[in-house]
């Protein structure tokens, strides 16, 4: 089996595994409570969270834990937005045509709940129009979105230019990223050192799923989307997942110390991938600029195929990858990112994603050159015969 | 069935009839897989492309441990189904969405993508039979539970199709399909069955087309042309429909024509509703035309009873005058057991 889908999610790190273990039997304490079974586990939460803190470049006291990335999301969009206008500072909202799900649905909601929300175009080697967005902030935007890394396309936004605008035009805004894709591949220490509230989501590098962070500098005022027992500094009430606080913590350590390496090792295997198949298979495209993409993704094209007809035969050869994005019900959706970059929706629909991570290796490589353009031409025939 | 094992591609709805099929399938040694069509991108409550839908059909192919995949073919429904449907509503006729959508998606996009795939067949879930007789050709017959029969629905296949379709359950009484399913523990064992066209949302058929296609307000008048009321749109009204009483003679009153150019519905005595005969378009047979001395059974509704006619041309010669087929349905023509083909109603 050649497994190509890491942006979707990756297998846990052996060393996530271990550090897990321990809070899945016998240190099973509440750390909310006031005894020795609370206190370990207590004691084990916080020093996760200051690991978390030290990997993302922020302050333990900065890390809001949530149950994953689209959480965290929703927290920061729907959280800035509601108490910046709560504090009379405004009712913008900026973010780009091109987000996650997790960004955009916040946005239309508070679109519904009576705020302006603008989303800046992106061009078509997949980054966001920095004159577009900048057209759209004025001093009453309080909260400007842009992601650090597309999740489809694997583009890099140029988060440093979007933050030097906000800040120069947007005085009264927060800045978030949804950093999710980022972590394997960039040092967000540094990549998202601009953004006040930065997204991250475990199971995306070799973490649990079902956990997440959203860091949160300098006190940004943030409207709780739980509330309760008043837990993570009452920004996300409910008893806090030790165990997955832990896997987190201990995935992003290894991502940290491999992260150069697995750079450097998976962008030859990404750039033969790409590169084969362009060679291989007639008319094949790539899609978002492959100068400013992480170094895991590869999101080609072949015309005339369906790209839902492709992963079903890849998926019987052992193939694992993924077309738009998917949706509870697994079907493929159209790709609003691709629409977004004017992609046309023959060619979008044509266009499966291909992610590498740290267990890639030149094996899935050759298997995914043999099986790939194989599958291509036993399905171009029959599609052109009937149409 | 198709003796010899096969790759067969199974459109699974999450209903029990096309869990039972996947399984009747695997258990003959058959390479199965499901696929549940995605159809529908907007709100439905009945709808057979729910989420919940999906989640059944998918929970049933991992207990029957075949693979299983959702294709979402929401666009060509919308242009090939819903989008006539509203027009046909909106022209003054009476569309079964069914069969264009087995007529376009089912035995269309799924058969050819089926064929892209590699697939030998296709099955479904409908309670039809398929034979191949003695020449060799395909023929379809009536499911052996007669109250459930959809052939009816199926009349536009032919041997291109027929060739590369599996209707397992068609072999089965409706009770026979569920006592499977329970015996297998399939989660859709006792799962009520679908009965409304499946995108129509509760607001009912009217609101939905008005809200496509627009209103057009208009008159509904009497056989000599005397304005009796007023009414909002043709889209409510079908050929045949009962409508109130008479004033002057008290007897029923029934629908008997629709101008969608006039926006005028026009009443009458049902004996105003008999046609000798009546005008087909997409006409097709399973495997040739029938004569036109040959005497067929007609049927004009989708469990309705038959009538004895002749096809001449695209003109159906009904033995004896038949109410009034409304424009857009489907009739069907059979010999005793055995679908001959069919038409649209004009």
């Amino acid at each position: 089996m050649a497994y190509l889908d890491y942006a979707a999610t990756t297998p846990m790190y052996p060393e996530a595994v271990a550090a897990m273990e321990p809070f899945l039997s016998d240190t099973f304490g509440n750390p909310s409570g006031a005894h020795a079974a609370a206190r370990a586990a207590k004691t084990s939460l916080e020093e996760a969270r200051e690991q978390i803190a030290a990997a993302l470049g922020a302050e333990p006291s900065d890390i809001v834990l949530t149950g994953g990335g689209t959480e965290a999301d929703n927290l920061a969009v729907k959280g800035a937005a509601r108490a910046a206008r709560d504090a009379g500072n405004g009712d913008g909202v900026v973010t780009t045509a091109f987000e996650h799900k997790g960004v955009l649905a916040p946005c239309e909601r508070l679109a519904r709940d009576g705020f302006r929300v603008t989303r800046a175009p992106v061009n078509a080697a997949g980054i966001v129009d920095l004159d577009a967005l900048e057209a759209a902030l004025d001093d009453r935007t309080v909260v400007v979105s842009v992601m650090l890394v597309n999740n489809e396309v694997g583009t890099i936004q140029p988060l440093a230019d979007v933050a030097a605008l906000v800040r120069a035009r947007a005085p009264r805004a927060v800045l978030h990223t949804d950093a999710v894709q980022a972590v394997p591949w960039l040092d967000v220490t540094e990549a998202a050192a601009s953004a006040d509230l930065v997204s991250v989501s475990a199971h995306k590098f070799g973490g649990p799923k079902g956990v997440g962070a959203l860091v949160r500098r300098g006190d940004v005022p943030i409207e709780p989307l739980i509330e309760g027992g008043g837990q993570e500094w009452g920004l996300r009430s409910g008893t806090a997942n030790v165990a997955g606080a832990v896997g987190m913590a201990e995935a992003l350590r290894v991502t940290a110390r491999r992260r150069a390496e697995e750079v450097a090792r998976i962008r030859p295997l990404r750039d033969r991938l790409a590169a084969g198949l362009v060679e291989r298979v007639p008319g094949c495209f790539v899609n978002g600029d492959p100068t400013r993409k992480i170094v895991g993704n590869c999101h080609v094209g072949f015309p005339g195929v369906e790209a839902e007809t492709l992963l079903v035969a890849l998926d019987r050869d052992g193939v694992c990858a993924a077309a738009g994005s998917s949706c509870t019900s697994g079907a493929t959706e159209p790709s609003h990112v691709l629409e977004a970059m004017g992609v046309p929706r023959d060619a979008a629909l044509a266009s499966i994603r291909l992610s590498l991570g740290y267990m890639s290796t030149g094996v899935d490589v050759d298997t995914a050159l043999e099986l790939i353009p194989r599958a291509v031409e036993q399905l171009r025939p029959a599609v052109s015969a009937s149409r | 069935m198709t003796p010899s094992p096969t790759r067969v591609l199974v459109a699974m709805s999450g209903g029990v009839d096309s869990s039972v099929a996947a399984a009747l399938l695997r258990d003959a040694g058959h390479d199965v897989t499901g696929v549940t069509l995605k159809l529908w991108g907007g709100d439905s409550d009945s709808g057979c492309c729910s989420a919940a839908d999906v989640e059944d059909a998918r929970r049933v192919a991992a207990q029957l441990d075949i693979p299983h995949y959702v294709f979402n073919f929401a666009d060509e429904f919308d242009s090939r189904v819903v989008g006539p449907y509203v027009d046909a509503y909106a022209d003054g006729r009476t569309p079964n969405p069914c069969v264009e959508c087995n007529r376009s998606i089912k035995f269309g996009r799924l058969l050819e993508r089926a064929d892209a795939l590699g697939f030998a067949a296709v099955a479904t879930g409908h309670h039809a039979r398929v034979r191949r007789d003695t020449g060799g050709s395909w023929q379809l017959l009536r499911g052996s539970d007669v109250a459930k029969d959809q052939s009816y629905v199926l009349y536009m296949l032919g041997q291109a199709e027929l060739g590369r379709t599996l209707l397992p359950v068609g072999e089965l009484t409706k009770a026979q399909v569920r006592e499977h399913a329970a015996r297998l523990r399939l989660r859709t064992a006792g799962k009520a069955e679908s009965m409304d066209v499946c995108f129509i949302t509760r607001g009912g058929r009217e609101e939905f087309v008005t809200a496509r296609a627009g209103t057009s307000p208009g008159t509904v008048v009497d056989g000599d042309g005397a304005v009796i009321d007023r009414h909002d749109g043709v889209t409510g009204f079908t050929i045949g429909q009962r409508r109130g009483v008479g004033v002057a003679t008290g007897e029923r009153r029934y629908v008997v024509d629709l101008d969608a150019a006039t926006a005028t519905v026009t009443l009458g005595r049902r004996d105003d509703l008999l046609r000798d005969a009546v005008e087909l378009r997409d006409l097709c047979f399973v495997d040739g035309a029938p004569g036109p001395a040959d005497r067929v059974d007609v049927q004009v509704r989708a469990h309705g009873a038959t009538m004895e006619g002749r096809l001449d041309g695209t003109c159906v010669w009904f033995e004896r005058p038949q109410a009034r087929v409304a424009p857009g349905q489907v009739v069907a023509l059979y010999d005793g057991d055995t679908l001959l083909g069919g038409g649209i109603a004009t």
